[in-house]
């Protein structure tokens, strides 16, 4: 009974594949939905990885998106440019899954060495560092000429799919769930809460900030990858300051520290921004109403600030889903 | 807690909302991509008016096929994973039986490999990066490709303008200024010609002297400037300061109002290779020029020709394939030669157009037609 009772997340993830898988087949949901579906999990990735660092541990990051930027150009480098890996070969999938792993493992050792200035700056100057991080990144991948420059690293094998990039996404939420409410956890939300009170009660904050920025890279960098593979091009631009605006957008609308939140946030923007763009067609085509298509930034924007206004703890606040919380024993 | 849910059900119930019972007409629907909102805006407003033009003329003329023609229109935000979901959407979504655009190379990149997939021809209007192409036989282009336009530079450069000595400088962030500029460099030297400083400088700086300086040391008797006109202008105007006197050349990004306007003076006497020219006497040039005109007031830039020429060339195909499946559409595009804005167009076996390119000087504050350059 209580394997089941801890199994319920994985059930539950378990239906939403196998009815997604379904409604495919079934031709219901058309490859545009697959798109949306693949993007808003390879987002939960990244919102999840994010609050860990920001909404978990507490401190401020700017440049998650540079994290995965090395998982992505890693990967990438591996599968394309290095072992040129092939689709129709059932052993390079493994490869696949290996260089994906190594993407994100180079992604955690930039945040082992973003994480060091974290343990003198706080709050607005670290954000500042951060910045400067993804910002140092781009400019090195733009003057490197053998992953391509700015041209971007081109003729990446598309290996991501709906399995695939399903997988991750929920192993990225069981295990920083389970990370959360472990004894680390804990000290991480401490940390957060009162980092003198806790250095005080003993916790080690150095070593937790730390491990914050490095489980956090670890995961945005095997985000990058499965992105990578998936639209088979990476490039430069796409890990600016703006993209990782747009993930820090997910996590405060989700609500801060909640993964619940940062999991809905992630599905919910990312299907509006498309539901936008089909009403304002529908709107203008159907019902006659003059609206351009420029307006989907307008109407998204608006959207947000109306959220914050009334939900300024986002969707969540602090709050978890049942399903994802694990029950301690009593007695 | 109720209300959260709620409040969440709301918002994904809106989002899903729209996606239900879509296009049930029975137009011919054509995809149109390109980037309205984005660091590439300027040019997605262009490319859009060209497409809408087009379609507009052909529906007039009594549409394709005996049906009218649907333009289903996405906005690719010049982002390469907007571009993915928006390939996939006028696909699967809106059906479209074939797929105009779109400007920027790295998003053409992520959309081509959707569209060879599905069997759905695209024609990219403005991506240079010869790899678009490379995806497959249903991607076409219909601009040309980068190292044309660097080696037309090249010639003009070395035969027309007599210059030995040359220097270039370009934007490092941005794979077009780049590519442009090595190609010319490769010409140029092959022609006998030499490189005498090849300077990259970093993306959205204001301040070039450095650079110019550097170059100008080795007296060159030509610059090469490969960037956009925005850069170009304040570069110009810097290396006049700096007391340069001899002309500056570039590529269709010199192509906007703008430069004059902001240059001024600086940039008299300076040629640009480009896609065409609105002096051209040919009668489609002076048509879609005077009609472009009189419906969006502004005269067109090089972007919203190829957007123009891109919808022709793709209608026509589908004319003379008669038919609307993919493969019988590719078919009849390889088989392209028609006599568009930009020239006359063939498409080569790499699916690239064979076109010739034109040379445009700014004399008394105009951009003239100076001569064409054929490949």
């Amino acid at each position: 009974m209580g394997t089941l009772k801890k199994m319920k997340l994985v059930l539950a993830a378990l239906t939403f594949y196998a009815v997604v898988q379904v409604l495919n087949l079934a031709g219901i949901l058309n490859g545009y939905f697959m798109v949306i579906i693949n993007r808003s999990l390879i987002a939960v990735i990244f919102a999840v990885s994010l609050n860990l660092i920001n909404g978990i541990t507490g401190q401020f990051s700017l440049g998650h998106m540079g994290f995965a930027a090395v998982g992505a150009y890693v990967s990438g480098t591996l599968t394309t440019l290095f072992f040129h890996l092939n689709l129709n070969h059932p052993f390079d999938n493994l490869g696949f899954l290996a260089a994906i792993l190594l993407g994100g493992l180079m992604a955690s050792l930039a945040g082992f060495l973003i994480g060091f200035p974290s343990l003198r700056l706080k709050g607005d100057y670290l954000a500042i560092v951060t910045l400067g991080f993804g910002e140092i990144i781009r400019t090195i991948l733009n003057n490197i000429s053998y992953v391509g420059g700015p041209r971007g690293l081109l003729g990446i094998p598309k290996f991501s799919n709906f399995t695939v990039i399903f997988l991750f996404a929920l192993a990225t939420i069981v295990l920083i769930r389970n990370l959360v409410q472990s004894s680390i956890g804990r000290s991480m939300l401490s940390i957060r809460e009162n980092e003198l009170a806790s250095e005080l009660v003993g916790v080690d904050t150095t070593r937790y900030k730390v491990l914050g920025f490095v489980v956090g890279a670890f995961f945005a960098g095997i985000g990058g990858g499965l992105l990578a593979h998936l639209l088979q091009i990476a490039h430069p631009t796409q890990y600016g300051f703006y993209a990782s605006a747009l993930i820090l957008i997910m996590v405060y609308v989700g609500g801060i520290g909640s993964l619940t939140g940062s999991i809905i946030a992630a599905f919910s923007l990312t299907f509006l921004t498309e539901g936008l763009r089909v009403g304002i067609d529908w709107l203008r085509d159907t019902v006659g109403v003059p609206i351009g298509t420029e307006w989907t930034m307008v109407i998204y924007a608006v959207l947000l600030i109306l959220i914050m206004l009334f939900k300024t703890e986002g969707l969540m606040g602090m709050r978890e889903a049942k399903i994802l919380i694990i029950k301690e024993k009593e007695g | 807690m109720k209300k959260t849910y709620l409040f969440t059900l709301g918002l994904a119930v809106g989002a899903i909302l729209p996606f239900i019972g879509c296009n049930k007409n029975k137009d011919i629907v054509i995809g149109g991509v390109a980037p309205l909102t984005g660091e590439a805006a300027t040019f997605g407003t262009s490319t859009k008016q060209g497409y809408d033009l087009a379609v507009a003329e052909w529906n007039a003329k009594g549409g394709v096929l005996g049906k009218q023609i649907k333009l289903a229109f996405a906005d690719d935000k010049g982002d390469p994973a907007e571009g993915a979901t928006v390939y996939t959407k006028l696909i699967e979504q809106d059906k479209a039986i074939a797929i105009l655009g779109t400007v920027m190379s790295k998003v053409s990149l992520a959309g081509a490999p959707i569209c060879q997939a599905a069997k759905i021809p695209m024609i990219a209007t403005a991506s240079t990066n010869p790899k678009v192409t490379d995806v497959g036989p249903f991607i076409f282009r219909a601009c040309y490709i980068d190292p044309f336009q660097g080696t037309v530079g090249a010639k003009f450069a070395f035969d027309e303008l007599k210059a030995r000595k040359a220097a270039c400088l370009f934007d490092v962030g941005n794979d077009y200024p780049k590519g442009l500029s090595e190609f010319f460099k490769a010409k140029f030297t092959a022609l006998g010609g030499e490189v005498v400083g090849f300077e990259g400088h970093a993306t959205g700086t204001s301040d070039f002297k450095a650079q110019l300086t550097k170059v100008l040391a080795a007296k060159p008797d030509l610059l090469y400037i490969s960037d956009y006109y925005s850069d170009v202008a304040i570069m110009a105007k810097q290396a006049r300061e700096l007391g340069f006197k001899g002309p500056m050349l570039g590529g269709d990004g010199w192509d906007s109002p703008k430069l004059i306007e902001i240059a001024g003076s600086a940039v008299e006497g300076c040629f640009f290779t480009n896609h065409y020219a609105k002096e051209d006497k040919a009668p489609v040039v002076q048509e879609f020029v005077m009609k472009y005109t009189d419906k969006y007031k502004a005269a067109p830039d090089a972007l919203a020709a190829l957007a123009y020429d891109a919808a022709n060339i793709m209608l026509d195909a589908i004319t003379r394939a008669g038919a609307t499946d993919g493969a019988a559409i590719q078919a009849a595009l390889g088989k392209t030669d028609l006599r568009v804005v930009t020239g006359q167009v063939k498409f080569d076996e790499k699916r690239n157009p064979v076109k010739s390119a034109v040379i445009i000087e700014i004399k008394g504050g105009h951009e003239v037609y100076k001569t064409t350059i054929a490949p």
